[in-house]
């Protein structure tokens, strides 16, 4: 198969990559958002601690 | 048997410290055999003889599929554990699990459609296992939205848990579909007992992406976990030794 041919896929190229990008943009969406998510969480606990209301 | 050293594991600290290590150990490896799976099913794995490289689609859109459901029962199973037992842990990997899953259930959907067009004629047809599929989404979406509609998290976190549990039975319904009613979808391409229907070089691949997508979601969960954890500690000195204060 040459480079022409794959890209092409078969001529079903049209159905085959927008599959491949949907489900690599949700894989790297997820990690991005659960990092995030972790930060957020981490500097409200930070607040929390600085507010006087982490001590137990 | 001294089960004692089990709750350990249910503690909020232990429990982040824990994930907080594990992630790395689940997300790399998922990394590499991600891109291993790609590799092979994109450019190693022979087109299928009917549907020539559109069948390349299985590659993610099984995997999508077979996770929506999968992280669907770790879900309930830990709604379950939080709701019976009482351990807000379980109600935190409930919680955490959610999200990941309804985004595999539109990885699922959307592929799906983008295959059923070339092979079906159409994108979306109400047949019984894209409709439970789609009810699955309802189902994360309804879990999610419930839990966020509640200002005291014990009670959002049993109210979830109930949502979670009752949305089980949809699971056989998805799974058996293809078997119990006529569809334009075809059978399961893997089953446990039976002999995979995929010759070898086909297969591995889809393999691959499958255990793969399972480190993914360890590595994710372990992630969102951390953060359910620090927003549900309040008054405690471990979360003032973990972020320096």
């Amino acid at each position: 198969m040459n480079d022409l041919s794959w890209i092409d896929m078969g001529g079903y190229a049209a159905f085959v990559w927008p599959c491949f990008a949907i489900v690599i943009v949700i894989l790297i969406g997820n990690v991005l958002a659960a990092r995030r998510l972790h930060r957020q969480a981490r500097d409200a606990a930070i607040r929390r601690v600085d507010a006087g209301q982490g001590r137990s | 048997m001294n089960w004692t050293w089990l709750h350990k594991f249910a503690s909020p600290p232990h429990a982040y410290r824990i994930a907080g290590r594990l992630a790395p150990w689940f997300g790399w490896p998922a990394f590499l055999l991600i891109g291993a799976g790609l590799y092979g099913g994109l450019v190693l794995a022979p087109p299928d003889y009917q549907q020539g490289d559109a069948f390349r689609i299985v590659y993610v859109h099984a995997p999508s599929a077979w996770m929506s459901m999968f992280i669907y029962g770790t879900m309930a199973v830990a709604a379950a554990i939080g709701l019976i037992w009482r351990i807000k842990l379980a109600h935190a990997v409930a919680a955490a699990s959610a999200p990941v899953g309804a985004w595999f259930t539109v990885a699922a959907l959307s592929t799906g459609a983008l295959w059923g067009q070339p092979m079906w004629g159409t994108w979306w047809v109400w047949d019984a296992r894209l409709t439970s599929e789609l009810i699955l989404l309802f189902l994360y979406v309804g879990f999610i939205a419930l839990r966020s509609s509640f200002d005291n998290r014990d009670r959002a976190d049993r109210a979830g848990a109930v949502l979670a549990i009752v949305g089980v039975v949809n699971l056989p319904i998805i799974h058996y579909s293809v078997y119990w009613w006529n569809t334009l979808h075809q059978p399961s391409t893997l089953t446990r007992l039976g002999k995979p229907t995929m010759s070898g070089d086909m297969l591995w691949p889809l393999l691959t992406m499958l255990f793969a997508f399972m480190l993914y979601f360890g590595a994710v969960l372990m992630v969102r976990l951390r953060a359910e954890i620090l927003a549900r500690e309040r008054n405690a000195l471990w979360l003032r030794a973990e972020i320096g204060r």
